[in-house]
């Protein structure tokens, strides 16, 4: 059922999840950028800001209007909640020729994620099934993920980097989510159409001032959604994606392997912010008597040469091979190995890429010297 | 508690440590004396058997590791550096001056007799190389630390490992990373400021950028790097001059040979690939 909550209510809200014992973490304004981080109250979000994002370039600017939620997502993403960057995995003690290894005990908050973005619930549910599920099972990832309380929201406005209608994971918000809102500015009117998606999200609901919502006005708030939607479909990072997999596994030779590799600094940029990538290392260290070991899980990637080292060196020592192997997982082995793309459409690797390499950019070159190569063949 | 025999005996001597100095600013060693509650753990661990900018106490060698600070750029540092690797089990080089000539370095890039006789009243009492080689280009060496000056913690864990039999966990990666962990926000996508962190080693914990400026390679470069795409990004999109791109790579590593190629094109005029 959709309710109205009018914008000058949302510090209800924001109060209502912080009086559950959540720690509420949402967009806010840091250094130039609009990231995520802790919020106290509504003043902590970005309202009348918004972004400006092309490849290799980000900046936050004035909107015309008292929007809170008027920009796309930002450098980070949600992982950093969920998948911790850096955390201690077990610790070691030795006495005299014995060693008792100590588990690490993590006291894991419960933790509220305020607009969270259709492409956003995609990656997190990816991760789900990667650290949640499966073979891979990281304990902290799973304990945090099952307390956790989503307020999502449907995209009526997207950055130029955005690419989700290609991935079919946007801009309207269609996974489960405790709340779900669209933000609303028709004239002088400035209200959220709000709906719960389970029980913890009607709960929540019950605090708040809510009004009834007109059918007219529940109908201008999905044509907002659809707008974006249509817009971006005819916008140049629209693509087909649906034949991802085998246009990338025919063409591991590509030529363009070798040109992007001039440009990629191998820096990880892409995959510390994209928000599946789940690529962690151990680090096993011990302290200068020897008497204690630690073993640390750290965020890591497929730039790196210590990622594939095995004895013998780096299976991916050169940069062509990286960029393949990020780019062929996301897109292509992904499906293999997890039953979906790895990418969602946000469109961060391409805005925090220093060089401004651009995923969409690339499959389209590729796609062009894989035609020319079928009509190549073709030809008598 | 298990009993486990396959635990690696220590040695039953107390390793013997030295430390050299070279050409330098003593900035390495200070991170050494800096460590100070770990200093005292050190000196359980380790006989500090040379250690003149701690104590004049002299231990004859040799030394089971030896930390080698500065660089080579006089005919006396050559002759010493062969007698301090005749007398080094494991030979550690710490920061930019041990590892990549340092910012003495700068004076391969121009005439050393001119500086000399520029700064000094009496230059004929200079007995100087005409270059400043880092410690590699004369001895083998068993492991390079870098960063100008190098992280205290990071010297920590090549002791510790060398110690301990383990690989050390120095990661050669971009500073990049750790400014992702971090969870900083990019100075140069979001700010336009031109940034080394892409082609830098990690190790100093990301910490221009977490001060809102760019990072300026103290650290050297790292692993498989890609100054020339960098260096065209930062004229062609960041603004950046000439010569403040040649300073960034010249800075404190500027003999790295990834920098130097680049930055010797770049004083030639040329760009892009040879
Ligand atoms: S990619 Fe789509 S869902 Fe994600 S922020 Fe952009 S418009 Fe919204
Ligand atoms: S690959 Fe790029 S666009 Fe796709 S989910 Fe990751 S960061 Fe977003
Ligand atoms: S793209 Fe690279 S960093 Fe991301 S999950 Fe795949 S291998 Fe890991
Ligand atoms: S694609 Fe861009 S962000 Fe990713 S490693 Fe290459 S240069 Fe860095
Ligand atoms: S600020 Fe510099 S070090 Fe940090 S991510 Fe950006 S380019 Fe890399």
């Amino acid at each position: 059922m959709d309710y109205r909550l009018q914008a000058s209510d949302l510090e209800c809200l924001i109060q209502a999840i912080r009086n559950k014992g959540y720690l509420l973490y949402g967009p806010t304004l840091i250094d130039g950028a609009i990231t995520y981080g802790e919020i106290h109250s509504v003043s902590n979000l970005p309202q009348g800001w918004t972004d400006d994002q092309q490849a290799g370039q980000y900046r936050v600017m004035r909107r015309g209007d008292k929007a809170y939620f008027g920009y796309a997502v930002g450098p980070h993403s949600w992982k950093k909640y969920l998948q911790l960057p850096r955390r201690p995995v077990w610790k070691v003690a030795k006495q005299n020729q014995a060693i008792e290894i100590i588990e690490v005990q993590e006291t894991v908050p419960k933790q509220a994620f305020l607009g969270v973005r259709s492409c956003e619930l995609h990656a997190i549910a990816i991760q789900d099934r990667i650290l949640s599920q499966g073979d891979y099972r990281n304990e902290s990832y799973r304990q945090r993920r099952a307390q956790l309380f989503t307020v999502a929201l449907n995209c009526t406005s997207a950055a130029d980097t955005c690419f989700c209608t290609s991935m079919n994971t946007g801009p309207e918000v269609t996974l489960p989510s405790d709340l779900t809102m669209t933000e609303m500015i028709e004239g002088r009117e400035h209200f959220f159409v709000i709906s719960g998606g389970s029980e913890a999200g009607t709960k929540i609901m019950e605090k708040l001032p809510l009004r009834p919502i007109s059918e007219g006005e529940r109908k201008l708030a999905k044509e907002r959604v659809e707008r974006l939607a249509e817009e971006m479909r005819r916008g140049p990072r629209h693509f087909d994606s649906s034949d991802l997999k085998e246009l990338l596994y025919r063409n591991l030779d590509s030529s363009n392997w070798e040109k992007v590799a001039d440009r990629c600094l191998s820096c990880a940029n892409c995959t510390m912010a994209c928000p599946t990538c789940f690529c962690s290392t151990v680090e096993d260290t011990t302290d200068l008597s020897g008497e204690h070991a630690e073993r640390w899980e750290r965020w890591d990637s497929c730039f790196t040469a210590d990622l594939s080292h095995i004895s013998g060196g780096s299976v991916r020592a050169d940069t062509r091979s990286r960029y393949r192997q990020w780019m062929t997982h996301k897109l292509a082995s992904w499906h293999d190995q997890f039953d979906s793309s790895g990418c969602v459409g946000c469109g961060r690797c391409i805005t925090w890429c220093p060089v401004g390499i651009d995923l969409t950019e690339e499959v389209r070159t590729i796609r062009a010297l894989d035609q020319k190569q079928v009509r190549n063949q073709e030809k008598p | 508690m298990a009993a486990d025999s396959q635990l690696i005996a220590r040695q039953p001597h107390k390793p013997k440590l030295a430390v050299w100095k070279f050409t330098s600013c003593d900035g390495c060693q200070l991170s050494l004396l800096d460590c100070e509650d770990e200093l005292l753990l050190l000196g359980q661990e380790v006989e500090i058997a040379y250690f003149m900018e701690a104590s004049s106490k002299v231990e004859e060698g040799p030394y089971d590791i030896s930390l080698v600070e500065g660089s080579i750029t006089t005919p006396a540092d050559l002759l010493r550096i062969q007698e301090v690797r005749r007398q080094s089990n494991f030979l550690v080089c710490i920061g930019a001056c041990a590892t990549a000539g340092g910012i003495q370095a700068l004076r391969n890039f121009a005439d050393v007799v001119e500086f000399t006789s520029a700064v000094y009243a009496e230059p004929t009492y200079i007995d100087t190389l005409k270059d400043s080689t880092p410690i590699s280009a004369h001895v083998p060496v068993d492991f390079e630390l870098q960063g100008c000056p190098i992280n205290k913690l990071q010297l920590l864990e090549v002791i510790s490992a060398f110690l301990n039999h383990r690989a050390p966990q120095i990661s050669a990666h971009s500073v990049c990373i750790e400014c992702k962990l971090k969870n900083n926000v990019c100075v140069w996508v979001a700010h336009g400021t031109p940034c080394m962190g892409p082609v830098t080693h990690a190790g100093c914990g990301a910490l221009c950028p977490s001060y809102n400026r760019g990072c300026y390679a103290c650290y050297g470069p790292k692993e498989n790097p890609n100054g020339e795409s960098l260096c065209h990004w930062w004229e062609e999109k960041l603004g950046a001059d000439r010569s403040t791109v040649i300073e960034n790579l010249r800075n404190f590593n500027g003999l790295a040979p990834h920098f130097k190629v680049i930055s010797e094109k770049r004083e030639r005029g040329q760009k892009g690939k040879s």
